[in-house]
């Protein structure tokens, strides 16, 4: 990718020109993903700019997971446009995403467990030398390169030669951005990276979100958790059962407004009364929907779930 | 995570070149420990108490020519159970290779005998044979998505009743003709089925074959890219097509892999006795199988190494051998064999678990 900026074409009807001298790496135009006559996406719009995390939210279901998997070139969308650099794209296989600096930190990890931190942290990339016929890995300077990346992220590991499997959640998922960053992703996409943490952890995996940003690389931050959000957030898009219900900067929109669009403030009141008649439930305390502009309920969605 | 029954080991690493970083880290497992965990101990203890066994319980093992026949034996087994292991750390079955073996034989005589041509074209085609039949499973399974278990069922029956069927036609019988007198047929049984002499023993070159191929697929599965991928696409095929693996790439050689062995096998078995029984083979893929999951290979996949099979396909041929030694009813064979490979199954999920208990 060599191309900064919009092509030439797209400078002409741009609807959002490049303001603060940072063209957006990825951006997405109306796009949208068919499985069949299932519409799982639609109409999206979403940009991607170096320097900034871009926040997607949602429900379960609401079509974060298919979002994450076009921009990754796990899947390809079927309406609308995908531009990386200002050039329409359509990738194949995630290898084409990761060459043109898109990396994912999947909910998953996708780690190996029973494979050893070193060889998961260069899984795909490996290091190697010596010419063919006996090109082979090389070990020490991989496993050197790993520790080193990993202490410049803060993590220090007894033992390289553990099995990933064997590591904390929070931990996994560190190794999973430290891989990311080394290997120079400009944007880093993030598939629920708190959902499965505690509070702590959280706040650890946060704080590495801010270093990949403070570095340049362009952030999408998949959650559905407001408050992590807006903590290290610079845009939010909130997606609803398959299309995009807000789409904001942070001075545009505060932590109320977005959590009462995250949890579908209409009808969680509307729930409420269902719940008031089934069982009796003392809903007294519960907020009514005009409350719900003030107040700040967390959010209604169980955690760990895509 | 999809890992709920194998949550327990590491890819063994080869022990790292160069000085081993110390800097302040805590305390690494104890070595006892590590060593433990590494997938050909537990097979190879049990090799060696095999071994001692039939030491002391028949005397005539004892000599080097009996060595030999054990080795030979093994080697046979040992040639095939190493792709076998690759293809099953990379997470796949192959339950056609046994018949494979056999139509690999089977394309070479026949091809050689029915044009008069130089065995070497025959050789040369069965080769080209075995690795299409390879890349053929492979396909399927990539392409279909069904379990390598059934796409090789169904080639094992395909070949099976090919091997027959296209041998009875060709050459009225069921067996093939003898090559013996064809051109390049020395040339083609030095590489294939010939014997050299240490100290006095007759020794099969297929032992050399057997060891340089172990060697070969050691290095490949620690020291190479490809052996990464291996292990990845085995032990969690999903994670390693989002980090960028070539997981089509690496299931579908791993097929031809096992396909080259076929044929080399194939080869041993024509040039060593000039003619090919087409109904044989069936039976042998499972013992393959066997020979690996002794070896310490994770039948899941992910985990595993090419020395443990050595060491699996070595328990066979002395066991093989060590019944026969021993003078007794030859006919206890599998029962025996089922044994162990329970029992080595066993030793190697408590050696495991033990191991990597932190």
């Amino acid at each position: 990718m060599t191309s900064k900026g919009s092509g030439p074409s797209g400078a002409v009807l741009q609807d959002t020109p490049p303001d603060d001298g940072t063209a957006p790496i990825v951006e997405l135009r109306a796009a949208g993903k068919s499985y069949g006559n299932i519409r799982a996406l639609h109409g999206v719009s979403l940009t991607v700019r170096p320097g900034q995390v871009t926040c997607v939210l949602g429900d379960n279901g609401a079509g974060k997971s298919t979002l994450i998997k076009i921009i990754s070139g796990l899947h390809q969308h079927t309406e609308g446009e995908f531009l990386v650099d200002g050039r329409p794209v359509r990738f194949g296989s995630p290898r084409e995403a990761l060459d043109a600096g898109i990396a994912t930190v999947y909910q998953d990890l996708a780690t190996v467990p029973l494979m050893p931190v070193w060889r998961n942290f260069f899984l795909g990339s490996e290091m190697t030398r010596g010419p063919w016929p006996v090109r082979r890995l090389d070990i020490a300077r991989m496993k050197r390169t790993a520790d080193q990346e990993l202490r410049n992220m803060g993590i220090v590991l007894d033992d390289l030669d553990q099995p990933i499997g064997t590591l904390s959640g929070g931990q996994r998922q560190s190794v999973a951005i430290a891989r990311a960053v080394y290997f120079g992703a400009r944007v880093l996409i993030l598939d629920e990276p708190t959902a499965a943490l505690g509070v702590k952890q959280s706040g650890v995996v946060l704080k590495y979100i801010a270093a990949a940003r403070d570095r340049g690389l362009g952030v999408i931050f998949i959650t559905h958790n407001p408050h992590h959000a807006y903590m290290v957030g610079d845009h939010f898009s909130v997606l609803r059962l398959g299309t995009m219900e807000l789409s904001a900067d942070r001075d545009e929109v505060g932590l109320e407004e977005l959590t009462n669009h995250m949890a579908g403030g209409a009808e969680l009141a509307a729930l409420k009364h269902e719940l008031a008649q089934v069982r009796g439930v003392d809903v007294e305390g519960l907020p009514e929907a005009e409350d719900l502009q003030a107040t700040a309920p967390v959010s209604a969605t169980p955690e760990g779930t895509p | 995570m999809s890992m709920a029954q194998q949550a327990e080991p590491a890819v063994t690493t080869p022990p790292a070149p160069g000085p081993k970083e110390t800097d302040g880290r805590t305390a690494q497992r104890p070595l006892a420990l590590r060593l433990l965990a590494r997938p050909e101990v537990g097979v190879f203890l049990g090799a060696v108490a095999v071994f001692v066994f039939f030491l002391a319980a028949a005397p005539s093992v004892r000599s080097g020519s009996s060595m030999a026949t054990v080795l030979y034996q093994s080697s046979t087994i040992g040639i095939m159970a190493l792709p076998v292991a690759l293809l099953m750390i990379g997470g796949e079955f192959d339950l056609s290779s046994g018949v494979a073996v056999i139509t690999s034989a089977l394309t070479a005589s026949m091809l050689s005998y029915q044009l008069t041509m130089n065995v070497w074209a025959g050789v040369i085609t069965a080769l080209v044979v075995s690795l299409a039949i390879g890349a053929f499973n492979g396909w399927m399974m990539v392409r279909t998505g069904l379990p390598s278990f059934l796409v090789t069922l169904g080639t094992f029956l395909i070949l099976q009743g090919v091997n027959l069927a296209i041998t009875k036609s060709v050459t009225g019988n069921v067996a093939t003709d003898d090559i013996s007198n064809m051109d390049g047929f020395g040339q083609a049984r030095k590489i294939f089925a010939s014997s050299f002499d240490v100290g006095g023993v007759q020794v099969k070159i297929t032992i050399v074959w057997w060891l340089v191929f172990a060697a070969l697929a050691t290095w490949v599965l620690l020291r190479t890219k490809y052996g990464n991928w291996i292990f990845a696409v085995g032990g969690n095929q999903e994670s390693a097509r989002a980090v960028g693996v070539p997981v089509t790439f690496t299931k579908i050689t791993l097929f031809m892999t096992v396909g080259f062995g076929a044929w080399f096998v194939g080869m041993h078995q024509l040039f060593s006795f000039n003619t090919v029984q087409s109904g044989e083979g069936v039976g042998q893929e499972l013992i393959y199988i066997a020979a690996a999951v002794i070896g310490g290979c994770l039948l899941t996949g992910g985990y595993g190494s090419a020395i443990g099979p050595v060491f699996g396909a070595f328990m066979f041929g002395m066991v093989n051998q060590g019944i026969v030694y021993a003078g007794w009813n030859p006919d206890w064979f599998k029962a025996f064999l089922g044994v162990m490979l329970l029992g080595a199954t066993l030793i190697n999920l408590w050696v495991r678990r033990t191991a990597t208990r932190r």
